[in-house]
């Protein structure tokens, strides 16, 4: 049974993409439109009922919300593919910090400077320069905290490639494509070699040549 | 003693730990962390957690913070003391997993700002921003209609046992059913029960108790 991926356009989505890309795990896509409002059709509010992107159906299976999609793809296919959790027990916990990291320090600031550095005209509203300079400050005192972290670990969980380290590509590719902000990552010298480490795998590479970002 | 929990009593985050703990009935050092007076900025917290934020859990050599990755480790760790918080089901395990997503991604960014709004702001002598109160509960309103068709189908969020899916709303929303908002909740009826039952669990109460003293 192959994996169905809704709204693979879309930056979640691409969390999921990546996921089973690294765990060799065989999905098709269904795309969503949500500048058309498809994704608040009664069909696709069925599989995920706040109509957001992406949600996926394994059989009869449904599961949305993609940090909840990965860890089941992550744990389930555990032996296939790239191991995303760290080798032995021990280090487990610590891809589940920097995942969480992601979700509520990373990914916060970084969705409101995205919206407003490029999403504003799709979505009707004015840019706000405030706003923008105070979610840059924000996003730039967390990634100082990941500068420190990655001068002494190779990756954010440890010295492997975790999920933690992939849930930010999705979302991360805008401050160098589109926001203007790339000095964010480049005058940083441990997370701009990270970044490259990450953003330059295989998996990446292939979300990136199948589904390209909107913008 | 092995578990050591570096938090502040009125911290919502610090209170998800301390309330699976208690599910857990497992016993911890409480090392208090004063906010007010800036102790999350010593060097010594720095080391714990460079983000200066609470709670910080040490177990044995382990040390971890995020508030819900503290509780999933207690939880998987722990699975076999106190109360299950999560299941070795797979699939199952997904569900529950979705529901702390939404809880974290949809319900806790609405709820935890208007929690700051009508509840903390006037404590700290500052006004209610009555226009991003009114925003913040269009919101909050239209997260609730999905708990509500969920919990329909579903006695708990996660599924038919109280989870972490379930845990970790607990701080935000004992806050909010002291305020003006309480409303949005007891209009929902199955988001109300829900309310009422987690709420009421001795393990929450045992919380509570800690924070009045």
């Amino acid at each position: 049974m192959v994996v169905k991926v809704y709204g693979p356009e879309y930056a979640s989505s691409k969390r999921v993409i990546v996921t089973l890309i690294e765990k060799e795990i065989e999905f098709e896509v269904v795309d969503v439109d949500a500048f058309k409002g498809e994704n608040k059709s009664l069909d696709y509010l069925k599989l995920q009922p706040f109509g957001l992107l992406p949600a996926i159906q394994d059989g009869d299976y449904t599961l949305f919300e993609s940090r909840a999609i990965i860890r089941y793809y992550a744990e389930k296919y555990k032996s296939r593919g790239t191991e995303l959790f760290g080798k032995c027990y021990l280090l487990f916990p610590f891809h589940q910090q920097w995942l969480e990291v992601e979700a509520h320090n990373f990914n916060p600031p970084l969705n409101t400077l995205v919206i407003h550095t490029i999403f504003s005209s799709k979505l009707g509203i004015t840019p706000d320069q405030k706003v923008i300079q105070e979610n840059e400050v924000k996003l730039g005192k967390v990634l100082d905290i990941y500068e420190e972290r990655l001068s002494t670990n190779k990756y954010l969980a440890g010295d492997f490639f975790s999920l933690a380290d992939l849930s930010h590509l999705q979302l991360g590719h805008y401050l160098l494509n589109g926001a203007g902000k790339e000095y964010m990552i480049r005058d940083r010298k441990h997370v701009s070699a990270w970044w490259d480490v990450i953003s330059n795998r295989p998996s990446w590479k292939k979300v990136l040549q199948l589904f390209p970002y909107l913008n | 003693m092995a578990i050591k929990v570096h938090g502040y009593p009125f911290s919502g985050a610090t209170q998800r730990v301390l309330a699976t703990l208690a599910e857990k009935e497992l016993e911890y050092e409480f090392v208090n962390i004063d906010l007010r007076t800036g102790q999350q900025k010593t060097e010594a917290f720095l080391k714990l957690n460079p983000f200066r934020q609470v709670p910080v859990l040490e177990d044995g050599d382990l040390t971890l913070f995020e508030s819900r990755a503290i509780t999933q480790y207690l939880a998987h760790t722990y699975a076999d003391k106190g109360t299950p918080l999560i299941t070795s089901d797979p699939k199952k395990m997904a569900i529950l997993s979705v529901w702390t997503e939404v809880e974290g991604q949809r319900f806790d960014p609405q709820a935890s700002k208007l929690g700051y709004e009508i509840v903390i702001k006037p404590m700290l002598g500052q006004t209610t921003d009555e226009a991003i109160v009114a925003q913040l509960e269009g919101k909050l309103a239209e997260v609730l209609d999905v708990y509500e068709a969920r919990l329909a189908q579903s006695k708990y969020l996660g599924g038919d046992s109280f989870t972490l899916a379930d845990l970790h709303h607990l701080p935000v929303i004992n806050y909010l059913m002291g305020s003006k908002i309480k409303s949005l909740f007891d209009e929902r009826p199955h988001v109300s029960a829900w309310c009422a039952d987690i709420l009421g669990r001795p393990s929450w109460k045992k919380v509570v108790a800690l924070m009045k003293h």
